[in-house]
């Protein structure tokens, strides 16, 4: 049996094909080298992000998120819910609130979910790997599993928006989280605690609608990076890791800057630092290649 | 009658009481104590014509038109900066969403929108399949204002996603099918009772 054990909702982008992929190749990998099994919540759906106001209102959100807690309360009874995505565990956390606080929305919930064969108890524990990573495996335990000390790289720990508000990891402050930075140190790596834009807004979704706006934000988090001396920037969120990546072109074009800034995921530098191959890590799935991290994986 | 007109009738001297009883997380536009830390704390703050603090402000001032047809709530990029730092702990994303949620619903939103649009499309996309289509999203995204401007689009978005299909984080294969729920049935009536149970509830408030 696995030291760790977590019901697992992977969430749409880390399917094959899409944008986050990446991220979860490098989970799995960093899970596996930790002794955390993952039990995929089965058929799980959508949690409708934070973006799904606009077409779907209040119930209809919520009710998204009750039959993902309910498939895994059938199928993973008795263990605690683990996300990836910051959108995956926010909507699926706030719903559970919002439900467990409202009789009434509950029970609508429920006459819906009964339509699909399916009934929502509520009292399973939601949580972000981080958390995972923070609370239940701790620092310790993570560097006695480090082969390969990221030596000589500076590192940017980016940690956005979502994964820190509204709720945050447990004794983190939301102004200046210091829990990426300590990770990064464990890992061998250097740190950059007075990252001023550690928790500055890439935009979310607003970089597909509004993408001179969320671009000149954007253009923020990377000169930062780069004015501290980092070599790369992590970061625990799949839209920040894709906003603050992919559009360094676009925005070295309409700003004159020459950015070409890795931006990787805290799996892919725990899969590395662990021993793992650079396959593993998904160190292929960089579209800015993470040089330093591939000279270490070999 | 409108749905727009019904609720005029209805709530005439009070726009407070029609938000408090038909948008979500409504009932806590009355605890605002208009410090202004919001709209300071907004990283999209000066995109707004109308900031968070001035909204609140606004619809108990009985601004309504005003309100439900800005395009301010609409700049919200869910970071949650407001919620954590409202010194009385008004849940302001949550406020945003639902006003810019009603303000579609009542037809008066801004035409053309462009994260309304692209929010209505994410919704349709994990509607159709229970999982989100991320090609198709993003095709559809590219010609929401229509053919020459989504050809436009695409060729600038072009090397973006050459980028991404060679790190193999987009799939050519998703225009066929795609991912999806198994129990994409179960998953539709669930949503559609889901609709249903809202769209009554809020005809009794209304």
């Amino acid at each position: 049996m696995a030291k760790y054990e977590y019901s697992f909702y992977p969430g749409c982008s880390s399917q094959k094909g899409a944008s986050s992929s990446n991220y979860l190749t490098s989970v799995e990998t960093m899970c596996d080298e930790l002794d955390i099994q993952l039990n995929h919540i089965p058929d799980w759906n959508c949690c409708s992000a934070s973006i799904g106001y606009a077409g779907g209102g209040e119930l209809p959100r919520l009710t998204l998120s009750a039959r993902n807690i309910a498939l895994s309360e059938e199928h993973n009874p008795g263990q605690e819910i683990v996300a990836t995505c910051a959108a995956c565990w926010l909507a699926t956390r706030e719903a559970s609130e919002r439900l467990g606080e409202d009789d009434e929305l509950m029970a609508e919930a429920n006459t819906a979910l009964a339509e699909a064969g399916l009934k929502l108890k509520n009292d399973t524990p939601i949580k972000h790997m981080a958390e995972v990573l923070v609370e239940e495996v701790g620092y310790d335990e993570i560097a006695s599993k480090v082969k390969k000390p990221l030596e000589g790289i500076k590192i940017a720990g980016y940690v956005g928006c979502q994964t820190n508000r509204p709720f945050g990891i447990h004794g983190e402050s939301y102004e200046n989280p210091k829990y990426l930075d300590k990770l990064v140190e464990t890992l061998g790596a250097d740190s950059i605690p007075d990252y001023e834009k550690k928790v500055q807004c890439c935009g979310g979704a607003l970089a597909f609608s509004e993408p001179d706006k969320s671009q000149e934000m954007i253009k923020g988090i990377l000169e930062a990076a780069y004015d501290n001396g980092a070599d790369m920037v992590v970061t625990p969120c799949p839209v920040c890791q894709m906003n603050v990546e992919v559009y360094q072109d676009q925005i070295n074009a309409k700003y004159g800057t020459k950015f070409k800034m890795p931006v990787v995921y805290y799996s892919t530098l725990m899969s590395v630092a662990f021993g793992r191959s650079g396959k593993d890590a998904a160190l292929d799935g960089q579209i800015i290649k993470a040089k330093k991290l591939e000279d270490i994986a070999g | 009658m409108s749905t727009n007109t019904a609720m005029i009738e209805k709530y005439r001297n009070s726009f407070l009481r029609e938000v408090e009883a038909n948008v979500e997380e409504g009932d806590w536009v009355k605890m605002c104590m208009q410090c202004g830390v919001c709209s300071g704390s907004c990283p999209l703050g000066k995109d707004w014509a109308h900031p968070p603090q001035e909204i609140f402000m606004m619809i108990r001032a009985g601004k309504r038109e005003e309100v439900l047809t800005s395009d301010s709530m609409w700049m919200c990029t869910s970071c949650y900066n407001c919620i954590v730092r409202c010194p009385r702990e008004l849940p302001i994303t949550h406020i945003m969403h639902g006003l810019a949620h009603y303000a579609k619903r009542l037809g008066l939103a801004p035409k053309n929108q462009p994260t309304m649009k692209f929010a209505q499309l994410f919704w349709d996309n994990l509607a159709k399949k229970g999982r989100v289509n991320e090609l198709k999203l993003g095709i559809s995204l590219y010609f929401m204002n229509g053919f020459g401007e989504g050809i436009k689009t695409s060729l600038k978005m072009k090397d973006i996603g050459l980028g991404m299909l060679k790190a193999k984080r987009m799939s050519v294969a998703e225009a066929f099918g795609g991912h999806s729920v198994k129990d994409l049935t179960g998953f539709q009536k669930m949503l559609k009772k889901a609709q249903e149970l809202e769209d009554t509830r809020l005809s009794q408030h209304g």
